[in-house]
């Protein structure tokens, strides 16, 4: 490595102090980087390859892995029958979640900063949840769903028909939702809400002494002006709840039946309920591409909604 | 107000009181309007203290009342010792606390590398770091399983701190904020003849506390508030962390709900403490997340 940089350095024809100094920067730059470097390795770049590679053995941790190919990608797109389900329940509760999130969390966001005064105490109040645990707020949500509970109590005084959430299998991932959406939206909530502190008060005045109605204001002033912000909050909300996991162990199991049985949830039952890793890992990388893909989808609509000039 | 400032202009000042009259009736609305709804939102903190005060006989009448009979507050108390929620607080804090002191130590060594240091591949590594940070956690649970399964790691401290010490954020978001920092800074102790070390320790990292704070803040709640990795690198009671803790009595049969509630409320401490004590610095720190989405 040092000789790397004393090659290049001479080609620049520095004086020769020079050319030790910064040999001697390169190996200071090597100690600080080396403990983030050996965990990077460690904890990240190798599993990343190895559960590549784990994706195309059938290791079930008792026997030892033997290389079976594509077979793991085959089964999954062939002969599961499991496999289409968690898929279209992964992208149901994702959609769904999605726009809920970003509708709910853009109305608070606007309306809080409409308020006069009180501003933070709002923000506060809605992001509490956000800074807990998921799996605390899924004991809660589920005490509140539970068969005869408080959920049940209220539908019942008005006199709606509804069935038990965690029992209908049409109704389950509403639950699921719920949940998310309670224990979520205050993040962007308050990231919207900070983007809306930053757009010019003069914008807004100008637009109101010309008869803009607030209206109008809101869509053609302060959402296109926030919209790289709205545009990033979509992405990343989507990244996560692509991999939900933690509220459906919880909340339903994955139940009733497969009902609301997601990609995260199914990894960690072929994983650690079977032990077919696998298979697992497989589905990993079919849970990674389709992240991947979204985020491109994410990237090229952009220039259809989001404005970037300054 | 303006009726004072204008007395000539008797017409105008009227409308614009009643104007104002309407304005503050509405505001009140708006304010009012709002507040139900928070209250409505924080209903399930509500419902968890509630049911954590009862008798379980109590949690499961049905219809449901909506305040307990008999305030049992010894619940709490119980629910810390006998479970033990205490040794699962525990053992949330050690986890918690030992990744967020790696994080901060590896990140800012790291960090300083990348903002001031030449090194061949300096800009490569860092953009396999950058490259990192969408990867799903769940796809990496299964490799770092069998890793620490390998080094005799379940079921202990390391084999839950070190896999999740060394995310690549940190030494990213540490980055962005020692660029921030003027070089003169440091160039007056450097040709005094100043290490590296010494900089980053007595000049670098007093400016950059704000950033670090965050990051502290941050990794400190994501681990608090972890459960697939708890989940699958620890079996039994011994090391379990309190979400993982909370999930293992609500699966089991005949575990009181009232004390699964009071669980739920010790494990929420902390993080609604820290967002309520902290708000302001949460807040500026998603700003910044505001402005960066804006780039």
């Amino acid at each position: 490595m040092t000789e790397t940089v004393s090659t290049r350095e001479a080609t620049m024809a520095p004086p020769r102090r020079r050319n030790r100094m910064s040999a001697q920067e390169a190996r200071t730059a090597l100690v600080f980087l080396l403990p983030s470097l050996l965990g990077f390795i460690a904890f990240m770049l190798f599993p990343i390859i190895a559960s590549l590679a784990i994706s195309f053995t059938n290791w079930q941790l008792i026997s030892a892995p033997s290389f079976v190919g594509f077979a793991n990608y085959q089964r999954l797109f062939t002969l599961d029958p499991a496999f289409y389900t968690v898929l279209g329940n992964t992208l149901f509760f994702t959609l769904e979640y999605l726009v809920l999130n970003i509708v709910l969390s853009l109305g608070l966001a606007v309306w809080i900063s409409s308020l006069k005064r009180g501003q933070r105490w709002f923000r506060v109040i809605f992001f509490l949840p956000t800074f807990t645990p998921a799996i605390a707020a899924s004991v809660v949500w589920l005490l509140i769903f539970t068969p005869g509970g408080f959920m049940d109590t209220v539908f019942q005084t008005l006199a709606l028909h509804v069935p038990n959430l965690l029992l209908d299998p049409k109704l389950a991932m509403q639950a699921v939702i719920i949940v998310t959406l309670w224990a979520n939206v205050g993040y962007n909530m308050v990231l919207f809400n900070a983007a809306l502190d930053l757009v010019p008060q003069s914008y807004l005045e100008a637009a109101k002494i010309d008869g803009a109605s607030a209206w109008d204001r809101f869509w053609k002033i302060r959402l296109p002006l926030i919209s790289p912000t709205v545009f990033f909050g979509t992405v990343m909300t989507a990244i996560t709840s692509l991999q939900v996991f933690d509220q459906i162990y919880v909340v339903t199991r994955g139940g009733p039946g497969s009902a609301t049985a997601t990609l995260g949830f199914a990894i960690y039952q072929n994983g650690f309920g079977n032990y077919q890793m696998g298979y697992a890992s497989a589905l990993a990388w079919v849970m990674f591409i389709i992240i991947m893909a979204l985020t491109a989808l994410q990237f090229w609509l952009q220039r259809k909604w989001v404005h970037y000039d300054s | 107000m303006t009726a004072n400032a204008l007395p000539t202009a008797a017409a105008r000042p009227r409308r614009k009181q009643k104007n104002a009259g309407l304005k503050l009736f509405l505001d009140i609305l708006n304010h009012g309007a709002l507040t139900l709804v928070a209250l409505a939102f924080l209903f399930p903190f509500f419902w968890m203290v509630s049911n954590a005060v009862r008798s379980d006989a109590e949690v499961l009448a049905v219809p449901p009342r909506l305040l307990p009979t008999e305030w049992q507050w010894e619940n709490f108390a119980e629910a810390w010792l006998r479970l033990p929620f205490g040794r699962f607080f525990l053992n949330s804090a050690i986890v918690a606390g030992g990744v967020t002191a790696i994080t901060i130590v590896v990140s800012a060594l790291a960090a300083y590398a990348f903002a001031r240091l030449r090194f061949p591949g300096r800009d490569s590594i860092f953009v396999a770091y950058l490259g990192t940070l969408m990867i799903p956690q769940v796809m990496l649970v299964i490799p770092l399983f069998l890793i620490v399964n390998q080094l005799g790691w379940v079921n202990t401290y390391q084999g839950m701190i070190l896999p999740m010490a060394f995310s690549s954020f940190g030494a990213f978001l540490l980055r962005q904020f020692f660029l921030s920092i003027p070089r003169e800074l440091e160039e007056a102790a450097l040709i005094d003849g100043a290490s590296r070390l010494r900089i980053l320790v007595s000049i670098i990292i007093p400016l950059s506390l704000p950033a670090i704070g965050l990051l502290a803040l941050f990794t400190f709640i994501g681990q608090w508030n972890n459960f697939l990795w708890p989940l699958v690198v620890v079996n039994g009671m011994e090391y379990a962390t309190l979400p993982l803790g909370l999930s293992m009595f609500q699966t089991e049969q005949g575990t009181s709900w009232n004390y699964i509630m009071a669980g739920a409320a010790l494990s929420m401490l902390p993080g609604l403490v820290l967002a309520v004590i902290l708000q302001q610095v949460i807040y500026k720190g998603i700003t910044v997340g505001a402005g960066f989405g804006g780039r």
